[in-house]
């Protein structure tokens, strides 16, 4: 017992020391625990909340764009993509591979992927291909398991069902660049488009939206288990435009393949009910992103596809000019109506000689039937004597030689010269001769077609500085009805009524005239004729020598050299309500090709109004109500 | 009575039975229900594949360990070195021809169930050393020859289980042998020139023997937080999961890093990460709790018996017990580095159960039999 007492007291004593040994390093798990679950807490929570929420931002819904009756000219389409999520991939080059396993890929698609890893975060899905047809889709989903950090999804993409017939007014959305990032976390969310050109580009804020958020909960591999919470983005503005969807694919397939452009406008309010420069592109292309040919294809088209000759085509206006050159020769008192001038079909100045478009002359004119019969010997007359700057104020007046203002960018300024001018960018005092083309519509000037369709609505609106817009109304997406488009009044241009009524006196006899130069084009139906006026512009110098042997043909001239034709016009003549111009590059003639266009646009225009139908003798205030009808209706 | 120290205990079966200390078989089950509301959490709330399972495996370790329970000690005293040689035996045949599982050789497969060789030898050291020591005198452990023999014996599994490699179970035998061996007597100077001895080994290893890539691999080890992207993202997943769990957790199934993967191999080694996660201190404090009152029942039980052999056993069961908890529970707040070691009763395991309530059956067994002299002590008590 001794024995055993003796070895039972030291395991007595050291199981005492080995157990509280053993109290004491639990003990100190228990302050640990506390450390890490009292202490510390907080920052554990907000680390566990950031591995299992995930912020994500939801693209919003890009308003549409409407035309004036409420038809969609921009929606919204479904849009399967292949989306290459980074961190999710240890190897990018071998998810390419294997998805190449199932759909074409290349090496650019792998300089690509890098390139853009780089600029953007490594959480963020990378696209690799969009658009993409459902059989490939459901190809890839099978696949998934063994293409790492691949993801399938459907997001919306804008679609024009009317492809280029309104490229000159919607322009195009495409991705964004990195210029254009501004640190709006929007902007970099994979496949995100923001307006490049046309309204578009105009109302693209607008058009936009807010963003939303949507956090989800994932887990370690960071798939998403489920979302927590979703707060909904708001959808972007819908636009409603001044256009006249319809008009406008009339217009567009009317001009055809020609490097041409019309105008159509209200000459009241300013709406620009078409606006079409052809030959246009396709702005989808734009959007699913352009291959190199393609971009060549439509950068080096000699008939400029990207340019939007309607507002940045730069023409002498020609005889379309002699309108303005009358009005300015009437306010300084140079002619009256009755004032006549002998047309022998040229007249010496110096010793040059200007040629009327009619070699045999016109005989005995008078201010209309010069213009009816567009004499240029007339015009020569009275330009001359009206002199350049005068000539040029009134051109400004009307709208021409100047920024309009239409809310589209690129639009051009044109030229109307004066004498300062020259003696400023040409560095040489002003000749009369140049004031005697000028009196024709050539020479320095330039206009664009927009100007004359403004000019044209300025001569038949009573004589208001009409100015034209594309926007009817933005109406934001929870908006009940969208509010009632509001005209400004727009101020007198100044000229006297009675020469208003001149010229158009006269530009009623253009098409209505058996003298008219646009009598073949004229518009039978009554109710629904129209006035106007042809321009044809030379584009080469004629020699002396040719003029001996006979001009040439425009049919035999190639088509670089051949005049440019243009017409301008309005209708109906007894209440003018739309202006129109149209410029046919390398056309051949005013009357025998612009003339026809813009009659078959004049009349389509009239049978598209509205009000037509309604009780006759529409005053001008009757005539702008129904436009705003128009619009509840869509 | 009995003159031989292999003799026999004169209670009958069913004395033994009632001897039984009931109420530490309730306490231990109740621990066990504890995990197994866990690995039902484990499986986002259902009985398959981890609870349903470790319930039997429960049931069955309960009457295992009633039968080890209520055999004569002397039986346990009589063959512990044949299960000590047999235990052996069977890590030399895992090591030469044990399948690959989990990437360590440690299973054996018999084809109905795959034992784990390292599993048993944890309770045949314990064994071992009660044999050993049960008859010796105070004199006896004074002198280094006396102790040289069991440091071997424990020597030759320890490499044997290292070499699986299993650090966790090898440091685990190692430190419940050397609690043994400071219980038994062996002089304090023992300990501190084993310790010295111990670290003027590693001192050339570190400077001369091992490489950088060995070496960083190590510190790496060591403290995993310097590698937050590969070994310490484990543990500073485990460290948000209980840091986030708070005062009260965040409720039964609700713990985020858990439920969404974040959280490794929960239903076995970061088991306890789950439990604070999803209740909080409270909870984590709880099963400390029920730990601490199994570990006081068994210190009073082997304070209690009257035998040397049933104290040691009693002792080393317990310390083995605790160093288990205490490893598992370390590691998985980031104190001590990761070396793979369940949490008793609490994770997914069959081999790991089965040898736990085979050794609370020894503990029993002591309880069952704390006034049977055994050996030179029992002449004595005539």
């Amino acid at each position: 017992m001794h024995r055993d007492g003796d070895r039972y007291r030291t395991f007595s004593r050291r199981s005492i020391v080995l157990f509280g040994g053993k109290v004491v390093l639990l003990s100190g798990l228990v302050g640990r625990m506390y450390y890490l679950q009292v202490i510390e807490a907080e920052k554990y929570k907000t680390l566990a909340d950031e591995n299992r929420i995930s912020l994500k931002l939801l693209a919003p819904k890009r308003g549409r764009i409407l035309d004036r009756f409420g038809r969609p000219m921009a929606v919204n389409q479904q849009n399967y993509r292949v989306l290459l999520i980074p961190e999710n991939t240890k190897d990018i080059a071998h998810t390419l591979a294997q998805l190449g396993k199932v759909i074409p890929v290349d090496d650019h698609d792998l300089v690509r992927v890098k390139r853009e890893i780089k600029r953007r975060r490594r959480f963020l899905p990378i696209i690799l291909r969009e658009n993409m047809k459902w059989n490939d889709v459901a190809r890839i989903e099978v696949n998934t398991a063994e293409i790492p950090g691949i993801v399938i999804d459907v997001g919306e993409t804008r679609f024009y069902p009317d492809g280029d017939h309104a490229a000159s007014v919607l322009g195009y959305v495409s991705g964004v660049s990195e210029k254009d990032l501004t640190g709006d976390p929007l902007l970099e969310l994979p496949g995100f488009r923001i307006g490049k050109a046309g309204m578009e580009k105009v109302h693209d804020l607008a058009l936009r939206g807010k963003s939303g958020t949507s956090q989800v909960e994932v887990n370690a591999f960071g798939r998403q288990i489920r979302e927590l919470e979703r707060r909904e983005g708001l959808p972007g503005a819908e636009t409603w435009l001044t256009i006249d969807m319809e008009l406008q694919k009339f217009v567009a397939t009317r001009l055809g393949n020609e490097a041409a452009s019309a105008v159509v406008m209200d000459v009241h309010t300013g709406e620009v009910l078409s606006l079409v420069s052809t030959p246009s592109f396709d702005p989808n292309i734009f959007n699913r992103g352009l291959s190199r040919s393609e971009w060549k294809e439509l950068a080096s088209n000699p008939r400029t596809p990207l340019n939007n000759k309607a507002i940045a085509g730069q023409y002498a206006p020609g005889s379309t000019f002699k309108m303005v050159v009358a009005l300015a020769a009437l306010e300084k008192g140079i002619v009256t109506p009755k004032t006549r001038h002998f047309c022998s079909g040229e007249i010496e100045l110096g010793d040059s000689t200007f040629h009327c478009w009619k070699k045999r002359g016109h005989g005995s004119m008078d201010l209309v039937s010069a213009i009816t019969q567009s004499c240029d010997v007339y015009f020569y007359e009275i330009a001359k004597r009206t002199g350049i700057d005068r000539i040029s104020a009134m051109a400004r007046r009307l709208g021409l030689g100047q920024i309009l203002d239409i809310e589209l960018s690129g639009e051009r300024k044109g030229l109307m010269p004066t004498r300062a001018w020259k003696k400023k960018v040409k560095r040489v005092s002003w000749q009369q001769g140049e004031t005697l083309l000028a009196g024709i519509g050539q020479g320095f000037i330039l206009t664009t077609p927009l100007q004359l369709a403004v000019m044209t609505s300025r001569l038949v609106n009573g004589g208001k500085a009409v100015k034209p817009h594309l926007t009817r109304h933005v109406v934001p997406f929870d908006a009940v009805e969208p509010p009632l488009p509001v005209y400004p009044e727009f101020a007198s241009i100044g000229i006297h009524p009675p020469h208003l009524d001149l010229v158009k006196k006269a530009m009623a006899a253009v098409p209505n005239s058996p003298y008219g130069t646009a009598y073949r084009s004229r518009i039978k139906e009554a109710g629904f004729k129209f006035g106007g006026k042809t321009g044809t512009v030379q584009v080469r110098r004629i020699s002396k020598a040719e003029r001996e042997v006979g001009v040439k043909k425009n049919k035999d001239l190639e088509w670089r050299e051949r005049d440019h034709a243009l017409f301008v016009g309005y209708a109906p003549v007894q209440a003018p309500r739309y202006a129109v111009s149209v410029v046919v590059e390398h056309g051949g003639g005013g009357s025998s090709t612009a003339a026809p266009i813009a009659k078959d646009i004049l009349l389509e225009v009239q049978r598209r109004d509205p009000s037509r139908g309604q009780s006759a003798g529409r005053s001008q205030d009757q005539a702008k109500k129904p436009s705003s009808k128009s619009a509840k209706k869509g | 009575m009995a003159l031989s120290p292999f003799g026999q205990s004169d209670m009958s079966i069913g004395q033994r039975l009632w001897q039984i200390n009931w109420s530490f078989v309730l306490l231990i089950s109740v621990t066990a229900s504890v995990g197994f509301g866990m690995l039902y959490s484990a499986a986002n709330g259902n009985l398959d594949p981890w609870a349903s399972r470790q319930m039997i495996r429960f049931g069955a370790g309960v009457g295992l360990m009633l039968v080890v329970a209520v055999i004569d000690i002397h039986v346990w005293l009589r063959y512990a070195y044949a299960i000590y040689a047999l235990s052996l035996a069977l890590l030399v045949v895992v090591e030469f021809s044990g399948s690959i599982g989990m990437g360590a050789q440690r299973w054996i497969d018999l084809g109905v169930f795959t034992i784990q060789p390292s599993e048993i030898m944890k309770v045949s050291i314990i064994l071992l050393l009660a044999r050993y020591f049960y008859a010796s005198r105070m004199e006896d452990v004074g002198r280094i020859s006396h102790i040289l023999m069991p440091l071997i014996l424990m020597a030759v599994p320890a490499i044997l289980v290292m070499r699986q490699p299993d650090l966790g179970t090898t440091i685990l035998m190692v430190a419940t042998g050397i609690a043994m061996l400071f219980l038994v007597g062996v002089r304090i100077w023992v300990f501190v020139a084993g310790a010295l001895a111990t670290i003027a080994a590693v001192i050339p290893l570190w400077q001369f023997v091992l490489l950088d890539y060995q070496k960083k691999r190590l510190l790496t080890f060591i403290d995993p937080e310097k590698d937050p992207l590969g070994a310490g993202y484990h543990i500073l997943q485990s460290k948000i999961a209980l840091g986030s769990g708070g005062l009260f957790g965040k409720g039964f199934l609700e713990g985020s890093q858990s439920h969404l993967s974040f959280l490794p191999e929960k239903q076995t080694d970061f088991i306890f990460t789950m439990l604070a996660e999803e209740f909080g201190l409270v909870g984590g404090l709880v099963l400390i709790g029920l730990y601490m009152l199994l570990l006081i029942y068994a210190f009073a039980i082997s304070l209690r018996c009257r035998s040397q052999f049933g104290r040691l056993m009693g002792m080393g069961v317990s310390t083995s017990f605790f160093l288990n908890i205490f490893v598992n529970i370390a590691m998985v707040m980031g104190v001590v580095p990761v070396v793979g070691m369940p949490l008793p009763l609490i994770s997914y395991g069959g081999t790991a159960m089965l040898t736990l309530m085979f050794s609370f059956g020894l503990l029993l067994n002591v309880y069952v039999h704390r006034d049977v002299q055994i050996g030179p002590g029992a002449a004595d008590g005539n």
